[in-house]
C-alpha cells in the first residue's frame, strides 16, 4: 500500500468520522447516540491503525487496539447498561433545535478549516488535512454538551470532544507517547465510572436526568 | 559581654521558646502563667540591652541565616535605628510583662492561658525581628507574624461578636497596609538593578539608583502601608474598634510599641534607602501628622469608652510623631543636618515616650477595668479612694500625655515645637504659610489633649461613684499590676527629668540617617540644660523643674498641714438642694459639650433629648432621656462607600452564576472560539 492510498483511506475516514460527529448531533434516541459513539470510534481505531501502518510507527497499533477496546466496547458497554438499568429509553430534548445545531456544526467546521489552513501549509505530514476534521470533532462534541439537556448526552459530548483530541493527536504528530495515551485511556475510564455514579445521584436526587433541575441547587437571594 | 545581635537573637529565641513550651504546663495554670511572663520580661529585657548598647555605641552588626526557602536566606542587622526601636518594644515589653502576671489571673479559671501566651509571646518575637529584618521577605514574615498574632490576641474573647468584627477590621486594613508594603518593596528591588533575586535585600535598597518618579512610587506606597498600621487618619478606623475589645495588656503593647514599628519602617524608607527626596514628601508627611494629632484628640475628647479615648489618643499621637519625621524630612531635603537630627531626635523621643506613658495609661484602664468590670466612664469615679495606687499612677500618664513638666510628654512635645520654630530658615514660601499654621495645630493639639485627660482624671478618679454595682466591693490591684504600672511612671519621669542624657545616647541615629549631630549643642551645659540648638534661643531644665514643682508641692502641703486646725471636713455645700446624689456631677460628655457644639461640624453627631411626662400628671415632666451618639466621620464617607461598590460588584458578577450547566459550558465554548479567533 502506498503512501496515498493511506492517505485516501484516512481522508475517507476523517470524512466518515465527521459525519458520526454530525450524526451525534441530529440522534434524537439515547440508545441511537450510544451505538453511533461506538461508530465513530470504530472509525477512529482504524484511522489509527491505517496512520501506523503508512507512517511505520508501529505504537499507534497499541492506540488503535486500546481505542478499540476502550471506546468501542467498554464505554458503549457501561453506557448501554446504565441507559437500561435507569430507564432512560426516551427521546431527549434539545435546548436548541436539530436544524440550527446543524447549521451551527457546519459554521464551526467552515471556522476550523479556516484555523488550521495556516497549519496544512507548514506540515508535511500525510494526515495534515485530517487536522481540520480532528477540530471540528471536538468543536461538535463541545456544541452537543451546549445544546442538549440531557445528562447522558453530555457525556457522550464529552467523549466525543475526547475522540477529536485523539484524532488531533494522530493527525497532527502521528499519536501521543504511548506513556500519555495509557493515562488518558486510565482517565478515561474512570470518568466514565465517576459519571456512572453521579447519573445514579442524580437521577435519585431530581429523578430525572435532565440537567435543567440542577438550577434549582443556585443560591437564590 | 556577648555582641548585641547575639543578646537580640537570644531574646527573640527565648520568646520562641516560649510560645512553643507553654502548653506543655498548662495543667499547673499559676506556675504556667508565672514563669510564661517573667521569662518574657527578660527576654524583653534582653532585647533592650542589645538595642541600648547599639544606640550607644553607633555600632552595625549583621548575619545572615540559612533557614526558610532555599537560596534566600534570612538577614539580620541591627544598627542604631533598630536598636532603638529594640528599645521601646523591650522596656514596654518588660513592663507590660510584669504587669500581665496579675491581669490574666483575672480571667479566672474561664479562658485558656495557653492561646494568649502563645500570641503574646510570638507578638513580641514578631516586632522585635520587624524592626531586626534586613531583607524584604524576612521583613514581611516577621510583618505578618506580628500582625497575625495580634489578631489573634485582639479576638481573645472571640465570644462577643463586637469583638470578632474588630478583629476582622484590624485584619482587614493590616493586610491592605502590607499589600503596600509588599509593592514598596517590590518597586525597590526592581530598581535595584541586581539579578530578580538579589534586591530583596535592604542592602540592595540602600545602594538602589532610582529615578524621582519610581522613588516617589516606593515611599508613598510603604507610607501608606506604614500608615495603615500606624492608624494616621483616614486610615484610623481600626484602632478605637480593636483597642478596647483587646484584653488591656494587649491593648497596651498595641498601641504603645506595635504603632511604632510604622514609623520604624517610615524611617527605615526614608532615611535609609531613599536619603534624596524633594522636601514636598515631607510636607505631606507633616499635613497627614497634623490632621492625624488634631482629629485625634478631638475624637478622643467625645468618649466616654476609657479605652477607645485612649485608642483615639494614640492617633493624635502617632501624628505628633509624624509632624516630627515631616519636619525632619523637609529639613533633610533643604540639607540643613543639624535642624533635620533635631526634629528626628523631637519625633524618636516622642516615639518613646509615647510608648512609655500610653503603656502606662492602657494598663491603668486595665487596672480600672479589673477593678470594676466596666468600659463606660460615666459608670465610674471617686476610684481614688478604693485604688490608692492605680489613680496616682494613672494621672502620671496623663500629665506626661497632655505634655505638662516635669514629665517625658512635655520634653517630646517641646523638642518639636522647637523645630518648627526654627523654620523660618527654610526658603520655600508655601513652607513659610504651613509651618505657622502647624505649630498652631499642634498647641491646639496639646492643649486640647490636657482637656480631655483632666475628664478622664476627674470623672473616672474623682468624685463620687456613678456606677450600678456597690463601690464597697471594687479593690486594689495586685502587686504585680502595680509594679508595672510603677515602673512605667518612674520611666515617665526620669525620661522627663533627664532628657540631655537621652539625646546624648540617641545622637548615633540622626547622624547615621541624617548626617547631623545634636549632642553636642543639646548639652553644652551639662546634665542639667537642654539647649537644642543655641543657650540664646531656647533652654529647659528637667531637673530644675522638678525640684521646683517638688518644692510647691511640699511648701503647699506643710502651708496645709502646719497647724491641726487649718484643714477640717466638713459636709459638702449642697447649694441649697436637700440632698445629693452622684448623678448630679458633672460627667464625661457634659464636660466636653462645649467643644462638641462648637466643632461639632467635625462629627457625626446624633442628640436626643426626649421628656417622659410625670405619671401623675401629662403635663409635669417626669424624667428626661438624653440620648447621644458621637460617630467618626470617615466611617460614612470613605468605608461605606467602599463596602457597598464591592457588594454590587460582587453582586453584577455573581449574574455571572445562572446555575444552569450549559450557560458555564458556553462560556468555556465561547472563550475557546473566541482566543482561537485572535491568537490562531
Amino acid at each position: 500500500m502506498t503512501h496515498t492510498i493511506a492517505t485516501q483511506i484516512n481522508s475517507l475516514l476523517a470524512a466518515l468520522i465527521l459525519l458520526s460527529a454530525f450524526a451525534l448531533l441530529a440522534q434524537r434516541k439515547i440508545m441511537g447516540l450510544v451505538h453511533i459513539f461506538a461508530w465513530q470510534g470504530l472509525l477512529l481505531a482504524l484511522s489509527t491503525a491505517v496512520i501506523g501502518y503508512a507512517s511505520g510507527e508501529h505504537h499507534l497499533y497499541i492506540s488503535s487496539l486500546l481505542t478499540l477496546g476502550m471506546k468501542v466496547i467498554l464505554l458503549p458497554y457501561i453506557l448501554y447498561k446504565l441507559v437500561h438499568k435507569l430507564k432512560i429509553h426516551r427521546d431527549i430534548e434539545a435546548v436548541v433545535n436539530v436544524p440550527t445545531t446543524m447549521l451551527l456544526g457546519i459554521i464551526l467546521v467552515v471556522f476550523s478549516y479556516h484555523l488550521t489552513a495556516p497549519i496544512r501549509e507548514l506540515s508535511n505530514l500525510m494526515t495534515r488535512s485530517t487536522l481540520a476534521v480532528a477540530l471540528a470533532t471536538i468543536m461538535l462534541g463541545m456544541l452537543m454538551m451546549v445544546t442538549r439537556r440531557h445528562a447522558v448526552t453530555q457525556i457522550l459530548g464529552f467523549l466525543a470532544m475526547e475522540n477529536g483530541l485523539f484524532f488531533a493527536a494522530t493527525s497532527a504528530t502521528y499519536g501521543m507517547p504511548m506513556v500519555v495515551e495509557l493515562g488518558v485511556a486510565l482517565d478515561l475510564l474512570i470518568a466514565a465510572f465517576i459519571f456512572g455514579i453521579f447519573f445514579f445521584h442524580i437521577n435519585t436526587t431530581f429523578e430525572s436526568l435532565d440537567v435543567e433541575q440542577m438550577a434549582k441547587l443556585k443560591e437564590t437571594d | 559581654m556577648p555582641a548585641p545581635l547575639d543578646i537580640a537573637g537570644f531574646s527573640v529565641l527565648l520568646l520562641l521558646v516560649l510560645a512553643v513550651a507553654a502548653p506543655l504546663l498548662r495543667s499547673v495554670r499559676t506556675l504556667q502563667i508565672t514563669l510564661a511572663f517573667s521569662l518574657a520580661a527578660v527576654a524583653s529585657m534582653a532585647a533592650v540591652v542589645a538595642g541600648g548598647m547599639t544606640v550607644a555605641d553607633g555600632s552595625v552588626a549583621s548575619a545572615a541565616m540559612t533557614l526558610g526557602i532555599p537560596g534566600l536566606p534570612f538577614h539580620l542587622r541591627l544598627d542604631p535605628l533598630a536598636g532603638f526601636f529594640l528599645v521601646v518594644i523591650g522596656l514596654m515589653g518588660f513592663f507590660v510583662s510584669i504587669y500581665s502576671i496579675g491581669y490574666v489571673k483575672g480571667y479566672g479559671g474561664q479562658r485558656s492561658m495557653t492561646q494568649m501566651i502563645c500570641f503574646y509571646t510570638l507578638f513580641l518575637a514578631g516586632m522585635l525581628l520587624v524592626v531586626l529584618a534586613d531583607d524584604a521577605y524576612f521583613f514581611l514574615v516577621a510583618w505578618e507574624l506580628m500582625a497575625a498574632a495580634s489578631y489573634f490576641l485582639v479576638m481573645y474573647e472571640d465570644e462577643k461578636g463586637e469583638n470578632r468584627r474588630a478583629a476582622f477590621l484590624y485584619l482587614l486594613i493590616a493586610h491592605v497596609g502590607a499589600l503596600a508594603i509588599l509593592l514598596a518593596f517590590g518597586v525597590m528591588a526592581g530598581q535595584s538593578g541586581r539579578p530578580v533575586f538579589d534586591g530583596y535585600t535592604f542592602d540592595a535598597m540602600r545602594t538602589a539608583q532610582l529615578t524621582p518618579g519610581w522613588a516617589a512610587a516606593a515611599f508613598f506606597l510603604a507610607f501608606f502601608g506604614f500608615a495603615a498600621k500606624a492608624g494616621v487618619i483616614p486610615l484610623h478606623v481600626w484602632l478605637p474598634e480593636a483597642h478596647p475589645v483587646a484584653p488591656s495588656n494587649i491593648s497596651a503593647l498595641m498601641s504603645g510599641v506595635m504603632l511604632k514599628t510604622s514609623i520604624y519602617g517610615i524611617c527605615r524608607f526614608a532615611f535609609d534607602f531613599i536619603k534624596i527626596f524633594p522636601w514636598w514628601w515631607g510636607g505631606i508627611v507633616l499635613v497627614l501628622g497634623l490632621i492625624s494629632a488634631v482629629m485625634g484628640v478631638l475624637y478622643a475628647l467625645m468618649q466616654h469608652d476609657l479605652k477607645r479615648l485612649l485608642a483615639y489618643h494614640s492617633v493624635e499621637n502617632i501624628g505628633i510623631i509624624l509632624i516630627g519625621l515631616g519636619l525632619s524630612m523637609i529639613f533633610a531635603a533643604f540639607h540643613l543636618p543639624t535642624l533635620a537630627a533635631l526634629a528626628l531626635v523631637a519625633a524618636l523621643y516622642h516615639t518613646l515616650n509615647h510608648a512609655v506613658f500610653k503603656g502606662l495609661l492602657f494598663m491603668g484602664a486595665g487596672a480600672v477595668l479589673h477593678a470594676t468590670h466596666e468600659r463606660n466612664m460615666e459608670e465610674m469615679g471617686g476610684l481614688i479612694h478604693r485604688m490608692p495606687w492605680t489613680a496616682p499612677l494613672f494621672l502620671v500618664g496623663c500629665v506626661s500625655i497632655s505634655a505638662l513638666p516635669p514629665f517625658n510628654g512635655f520634653v517630646s512635645e517641646w523638642l518639636t515645637f522647637q523645630a518648627f520654630l526654627l523654620s523660618p530658615s527654610l526658603p520655600h514660601p508655601l513652607l513659610k504659610l504651613l509651618i505657622p499654621l502647624g505649630a498652631a495645630m499642634l498647641a491646639l493639639t496639646g492643649a486640647l489633649a490636657a482637656a480631655c485627660f483632666v475628664k478622664v482624671f476627674g470623672v473616672v478618679f474623682l468624685g463620687q461613684w456613678r456606677g450600678h454595682q456597690k463601690p464597697e466591693r471594687i479593690h486594689e490591684v495586685g502587686p504585680s499590676m502595680r509594679a508595672g504600672m510603677l515602673l512605667a511612671s518612674i520611666s515617665c519621669l526620669l525620661l522627663g527629668i533627664f532628657p540631655t542624657w537621652v539625646i546624648g545616647w540617641l545622637d548615633t541615629i540622626p547622624e547615621q540617617l541624617c548626617g547631623g549631630r545634636l549632642a553636642e549643642s543639646a548639652g553644652k551645659f551639662g546634665w542639667m540644660w537642654l539647649t537644642p540648638i543655641a543657650h540664646g534661643r531656647a533652654s529647659y531644665s528637667g531637673p530644675m523643674v522638678f525640684i521646683g514643682i517638688l518644692a510647691v508641692v511640699a511648701v503647699t502641703w506643710l502651708l496645709l498641714h502646719a497647724h491641726a486646725t487649718s484643714s477640717r471636713r466638713v459636709p459638702v455645700w449642697d447649694c441649697g438642694f436637700a440632698r445629693l446624689t452622684p448623678r448630679m456631677q458633672y460627667t464625661a460628655s457634659a464636660f466636653s459639650m462645649p467643644i462638641r457644639r462648637v466643632l461639632g461640624f467635625l462629627f457625626a453627631v446624633r442628640e436626643q433629648v426626649e421628656v417622659v411626662p410625670h405619671t401623675n400628671h401629662p403635663s409635669l415632666p417626669g424624667s428626661l432621656q438624653y440620648r447621644l451618639r458621637i460617630r467618626d466621620r470617615f466611617w460614612n464617607w470613605l468605608y461605606v462607600p467602599q463596602g457597598d461598590a464591592a457588594y454590587w460588584i460582587a453582586r453584577q458578577v455573581g449574574r455571572l452564576q445562572q446555575g444552569r450547566i450549559q450557560i458555564y459550558l458556553l462560556y468555556s465554548f465561547v472563550t475557546l472560539i473566541v482566543l482561537l479567533v485572535f491568537l490562531g
